[in-house]
C-alpha cells in the first residue's frame, strides 16, 4: 500500500472545504474590541485542503485501520463484540445530540430519564443500590471508585488504611489508579488454580489495608470460586471489595458482584455493552455501590419523584465532582439501546455464548499451544506460547503473523503470570464458522513456527506498514509535523 | 429482539458436544451454587428493532434541543456548526469500532490521523507536544495539575476563581484524594479578570502551578502573560485552560507563556450530547514531554523503510509502568480527537480564522444590543476612558433587570435556550447572566432574542413597579 501523505503535506495556499456566511451584523475593527497584544502574532499553521481532499485522505486512511466491523477480534480482556448499528443510529437522535447540559431540568427529561433508567439496569445486573456515569473510561471509574472508598475510610475516621491489594493477574490501570491516589499498593500471587492466594491474603489484610481490587471471572477467565471467602477476609478486617468490571461478560444474568460481596464496582460500557471502543475511546465507565457507599458517590445524583427527574446537587457525603456534567452521555445511550434490545434474557445467553465460544476455542486449541490453568473457563482463556519460544518463535510473532491472515490477534503477555501469555476472548458475536477458521489458522502458524519461522519472525507481510522501529520512536521522539521534514 | 448472536441453538448444542458438556449451565459448574441466581434479571425488553427505535424517538422528544430552539446557552459547551463531512468521515467502521492502536501494522489510520490531530494542537497552542487527548477539559486541568506538582516537586496549585466552577470541582477532588492542595485567588469586581494583586500575594515556595482560564468563565480575556511572569518569578509554572476555537486568532498559550495548555475540545466539531462524550486537550513545552499523561503518537519507520506511526513513550504508561505511571489513564477520547482533527481540516487555516472572527463581531453584536435596550447592564467594565468594554471573545456577562430563572422560563416559551445564572456559582454576581453567540447565529436570531429578552425583562420590571407603586 502507497504511502497516505500527511494532511499537511496535500496542503495548497488558498484552498478550502468551507466558506462562512457573511457576517451580517455591523463589524466593528479589531482594533477597537481587542488590544493587538492580546492577538496570536500569525495563524495556526492549519491544512489547507479542498473538501475532496480531506474526505479522500481520512478515507484513505480508514483503510489502513482495522475494526471489529473489519473481521475477528478475539482481543483477551477488551471484550471486543459487534457494536450493533441501531445504536449508532439513536445515539445521532437529534433529541440526544442536540442538548446542552445546562439546559434546565425540565427541557431534558428524555436525557435524565435515560440516565436513571439505564442506572437502574446496571444496579440490577451487578446487584448494586446506585450508579454514577461521570467516569468517562474504565481507568477512570476505578480511580473513582477507589476515591468512594477512602472517603467511606476516611468518614469511619479510620485513616490507618493506606494500603490496596491488587492481585499480580490485574490490569495495569488497577494499582496505576490506586498509586495516583496515593496508596500503597500490595502484590499478591495467584494460587496454582489461577485464583487469589488465600494465604497470601489473609498475611496480607490488617487495618491498614483500604481494599481489594479483583476481577471475578479473573483475567486467566477463570472464575474464583473462593470469592464469598475472599469477600468475608476482606470485610472482616475491615476493607472494602472492588470489582473491576472489564470481565462482566462472562456472568450476566448468571451471576452478579453484589451477591458475590463486591461493594464498589465499575463496568465498561465499551466493552460488555456493545458501544464502539472508537480507536481508544470515548468509553464510559460507570461506577456502581452498595446502600451504604451511596452518600459518596460524585454529585450531582439523578433522582425520580412522581415521573420526573432531578439532578440532585445536595449531596453533602459526596467525593465531589470527577467530570464536567454528566459523563459520556452518547456512549450511554448505546448501552441502553443494547440492555433494551436484549432484556433479561438476551442478555443471559450473551453471557452463555460468550462462555461457550471461549470454551470451544479452549478446547480446540489446547493441544497445540500451552495451557497453564486447565479448568472450565469464562468468557477468556490464556495460552502459553512458551513451546515455540522454546524453539524461538514469541507469542508477539504468532500475533504478528495473525494480521496475515486478517485477524486482530489477542492481548499478549498478559497476563504477567504467565509466560508468552496469548489471552483470548472471541465474544458470543461471533459464529462457529468464524471460530472453526481462528482453529485452522492458529494451526498452521504452529506448523510454520515449526516450518518456516523466519515466515514468523519478518511478519507481518501484507499490512500496510511492515514492523516498526519503535525503539527510534520512543529514543528521539517526533511528536509532530513540521514543514522542514516535508521531503 | 436481536441478541447479536450468529450462532443457532443447534449449532451451539453441536458445539458443546464437541468438547463434551452436555448443558451450557455444565460451564458455570465453577461457580458456587449459592451466587448462581435462580431467576431473571428484572430488565425490560426485549424489543425489536422497530419498536426500540419508536421507544428511543420518544424518550429524545422530551427534550428541547438546538435544533428547535436558538441557544445562547455556553459556559464550557458550544453550540457550533459542524460541517457535514466530519459525521462522514468520522462514521466510517474502521475508525469507530478499532480498538486503541496497539497493533501499528493495522492501525495506521488511527495513529497517523492522531499525529495530525497533535500538530494541530500544538500548532493552536503555539506549544511543543500534545498528547493524543484526555477525558474533557475539566479532567485535562485536573491532569495538568498533578503533572506540575510532580515536575517541580511542590504540592500546591493556585487556581483563579474565575475558571469553569466544574472544573474547579474536579481540580478539588483530585487533590482532595491524589494529595495536593488548592488555594484560590480572586478576580477583580470591576474587570471580572483575575487578580494580579491577587496572584502576587499567592506565591510562595509550595505553588507548583497557577492556573488560569482565559477566556475566563465569564468570557473575560485574561492578562496571561502578566500571571505568566509571576509564576515564573516564583519558581511555578503557569497552566492555562482555553477556548480552541479563540486560538485562531487569539494570542496562543505559548505565546503568553504558559508552561501547559489544557481545553475543552467540544467545539472542534463535536455534539453537545448533554455533556459528552467530550475532549481534553493538553499540550506542554518540551521540558514536559516526557511528563504528559496519556497516550503520544510518534513518527517513525518499519522495517522498509516506510514511514509510519506508533504509541510511543510508553514507558510513562500504566500497561507498562503500573503503579509508577504517570496516569493511570487507558482509553482516552480517540475518536473525538479524531473529530476535531477533521474539523480543523475542514475548516482550515483560513476558516478557523473566520469562524473565531465571526463568533467575536456577533458576540459583540448582541452584547451591545442588550446593553441598549438599558434593562442589561454590563457586569464587568475595563480600566481608562477608552477602554469600558473588558475584552471578551464569544461570551460575555450582563447583568439582568429581573432574576435569570425567569428571564429563561420566558424566553424559552419564545424558542430560545438562553444563557446561564452565574449567581448559582458565584453569589456575588447577582442576576449575573452568561450569554454565548457563536458564528452558528444569524443576525436576525440575535435581534429576535435582544427584543424577547428585553420584553421579558420590560414587562417584569413594569409589572414590579406597578406593584410598587399600589
Amino acid at each position: 500500500m502507497k504511502e497516505e501523505k500527511l494532511i499537511f503535506e496535500i496542503s495548497r495556499t488558498g484552498r478550502r472545504a468551507i466558506n462562512l456566511p457573511v457576517c451580517e451584523v455591523p463589524e466593528i475593527p479589531m482594533v477597537d474590541i481587542i488590544p493587538p497584544d492580546l492577538l496570536r502574532a500569525k495563524p495556526a499553521e492549519l491544512p489547507e485542503v479542498a473538501e475532496v481532499d480531506a474526505v479522500r485522505h481520512f478515507t484513505r486512511l480508514s483503510t489502513m485501520n482495522f475494526g471489529v466491523d473489519s473481521g475477528f477480534y478475539p482481543l483477551g480482556s477488551c471484550t471486543m463484540k459487534y457494536n450493533p448499528k441501531v445504536n449508532e443510529d439513536m445515539s445521532k437522535l437529534p433529541g440526544f445530540t442536540k442538548v446542552h447540559p445546562y439546559q434546565n431540568d425540565e427541557t431534558v427529561q428524555g436525557c435524565l430519564e435515560l440516565l436513571y433508567r439505564t442506572g437502574a439496569m446496571l444496579s440490577e445486573i451487578t446487584g448494586m443500590e446506585s450508579m454514577t456515569f461521570q467516569p468517562a473510561a474504565g481507568a477512570h471509574g476505578e480511580m473513582t471508585g477507589l476515591m468512594i472508598m477512602k472517603a467511606w475510610h476516611r468518614h469511619n475516621i479510620d485513616n490507618k488504611r493506606h494500603r490496596i491489594i491488587v492481585p499480580d493477574s490485574a490490569h495495569g490501570t488497577n494499582p496505576a489508579s490506586a498509586a495516583m491516589l496515593g496508596f500503597e499498593i500490595i502484590k499478591i500471587k495467584s494460587d496454582e488454580h489461577g485464583g487469589v492466594d488465600i494465604n497470601e491474603l489473609r498475611n496480607a489484610m490488617n487495618d491498614e489495608v483500604a481494599g481489594l481490587m479483583l476481577t471475578n471471572p479473573n483475567t486467566l477467565g477463570l472464575f474464583d470460586g473462593n470469592i464469598c471467602l475472599i469477600s468475608d477476609i476482606v470485610h472482616d478486617s475491615g476493607g472494602l471489595l472492588y470489582y473491576d468490571g472489564a470481565n462482566l461478560n462472562a456472568v450476566m444474568g448468571i451471576t452478579r458482584p453484589g451477591d458475590m460481596g463486591f461493594d464498589i464496582i465499575h463496568l465498561n460500557l465499551h466493552k460488555t455493552f456493545s458501544s464502539p471502543h472508537g480507536g481508544g475511546g470515548p468509553g464510559s465507565g460507570p461506577v456502581g455501590v452498595t446502600g451504604r457507599l451511596a452518600p459518596f458517590l460524585p454529585a450531582p445524583v439523578i433522582v425520580e419523584k412522581e415521573g420526573r427527574y432531578f439532578l440532585d446537587h445536595d449531596r453533602p457525603l459526596s467525593i465531589g465532582r470527577v467530570k464536567s456534567f454528566y459523563g459520556n452521555f452518547s456512549v450511554i445511550v448505546r448501552a441502553y439501546a443494547y440492555m433494551t434490545s436484549l432484556g433479561a434474557e438476551g442478555l443471559r445467553r450473551v453471557s452463555e455464548s460468550a462462555v461457550l465460544n471461549a470454551n470451544y476455542l479452549m478446547a480446540k486449541l489446547a493441544g497445540i499451544f500451552e495451557l497453564p490453568y486447565k479448568r472450565t473457563c469464562m468468557h477468556e482463556f490464556v495460552l502459553s506460547a512458551q513451546k515455540q519460544k522454546d524453539i524461538g518463535v514469541s507469542a508477539l510473532d504468532i500475533a504478528k503473523r495473525l494480521l496475515d491472515f486478517g485477524i486482530h490477534p489477542p492481548t499478549i503477555y498478559f497476563p504477567l503470570n504467565v509466560s508468552e501469555a496469548m489471552m483470548i476472548e472471541p465474544t458470543e458475536t461471533e459464529s462457529r464458522e468464524t471460530l472453526d477458521e481462528f482453529i485452522r489458522v492458529m494451526t498452521l502458524i504452529a506448523a510454520e513456527a515449526v516450518s518456516e519461522p523466519n515466515l514468523l519472525h519478518d511478519a507481518p507481510h501484507d499490512t500496510p506498514v511492515r514492523r516498526l522501529d519503535e525503539v527510534s520512536a520512543a529514543r528521539s521522539p517526533i511528536l509532530r509535523w513540521s514543514p522542514e521534514r516535508t521531503p | 429482539m436481536a441478541d447479536y448472536i450468529p450462532n443457532t441453538r443447534l449449532q451451539q448444542q453441536e458445539m458443546l458436544d464437541a468438547i463434551g458438556f452436555k448443558s451450557v449451565d455444565e460451564l458455570f459448574a465453577d461457580l458456587p451454587g449459592d451466587l448462581v441466581l435462580k431467576q431473571l434479571l428484572n430488565i425490560p425488553g426485549p424489543l425489536s428493532e422497530m419498536e426500540l427505535e419508536r421507544h428511543m424517538r420518544l424518550m429524545a422528544a422530551g427534550n428541547t434541543n438546538t435544533e428547535n430552539h436558538v441557544c445562547f446557552l455556553g459556559a464550557g459547551a458550544y453550540d457550533h456548526y459542524i460541517p457535514s463531512a466530519v459525521g462522514q468521515i468520522v462514521g466510517r467502521e474502521e475508525f469507530y469500532t478499532a480498538y486503541t492502536p496497539y497493533q501499528p501494522e493495522i492501525s495506521q489510520g488511527t495513529l497517523q490521523a492522531i499525529f495530525e490531530y497533535q500538530t494541530m494542537i500544538c500548532e493552536l497552542t503555539g506549544l511543543d507536544c500534545s498528547n493524543a487527548s484526555l477525558y474533557d477539559g475539566a479532567t485535562a486541568l485536573a491532569e495538568a495539575a498533578i503533572m506540575a506538582c510532580r515536575s517541580t516537586g511542590r504540592s500546591r496549585v493556585v487556581i483563579s476563581r474565575a475558571v469553569h466552577p466544574e472544573y474547579r470541582s474536579v481540580l478539588n477532588t483530585y487533590a482532595d484524594f491524589a494529595g495536593f492542595r488548592i488555594s484560590e485567588m480572586g478576580y477583580d469586581t470591576i474587570s471580572g479578570r483575575t487578580g494580579l494583586n491577587a496572584a502576587q500575594t499567592m506565591a510562595a515556595q509550595d505553588v507548583a502551578a497557577f492556573i488560569v482560564q482565559s477566556p475566563s468563565f465569564f468570557g473575560v480575556i485574561e492578562q496571561v502573560g502578566e500571571l505568566a511572569e509571576i509564576a515564573h518569578k516564583n519558581g511555578s509554572m503557569l497552566i492555562m485552560s482555553c477556548d480552541p476555537i479563540s486560538l485562531g486568532i487569539l494570542k496562543t498559550p505559548g505565546e503568553s507563556g504558559a508552561d501547559i495548555a489544557v481545553g475543552e475540545g467540544q467545539s472542534l466539531g463535536s455534539n453537545l450530547a448533554f455533556g459528552g462524550p467530550y475532549l481534553g486537550f493538553i499540550a506542554v513545552k518540551k521540558e514536559l514531554m516526557r511528563k504528559m499523561p496519556g497516550r503520544i503518537v510518534g513518527q517513525t519507520a518499519d522495517i522498509s523503510g516506510k514511514r509510519a506511526f506508533v504509541l510511543t513513550l510508553q514507558a510513562r504508561e500504566q500497561h507498562i509502568r503500573r503503579e509508577k505511571a504517570t496516569s493511570n489513564i487507558c482509553s482516552n477520547q480517540s475518536l473525538i480527537a479524531l473529530t476535531a482533527a477533521v474539523y480543523l481540516t475542514i475548516l482550515g487555516k483560513q476558516g478557523l480564522q473566520e469562524t473565531a472572527e465571526s463568533c467575536l463581531q456577533k458576540s459583540h453584536y448582541a452584547y451591545t444590543e442588550l446593553v441598549k435596550t438599558g434593562l442589561f447592564k454590563p457586569c464587568f467594565i475595563g480600566y481608562g476612558a477608552s477602554d469600558l468594554q473588558v475584552p471578551f471573545f464569544k461570551e460575555f456577562s450582563v447583568k439582568s433587570a429581573i432574576p435569570v430563572d425567569k428571564l429563561n422560563k420566558q424566553l424559552l416559551q419564545s424558542g430560545f435556550i438562553g444563557g446561564l445564572g452565574l449567581q448559582q456559582y458565584f453569589p456575588e454576581l447577582e442576576n449575573a447572566w452568561l450569554i454565548a453567540v457563536t458564528e452558528k447565529r444569524s443576525r436576525s436570531e440575535i435581534d429576535r432574542f435582544v427584543a424577547e429578552a428585553a420584553k421579558a425583562a420590560g414587562s417584569f420590571v413594569s409589572a414590579e413597579s406597578a406593584g410598587r407603586a399600589l
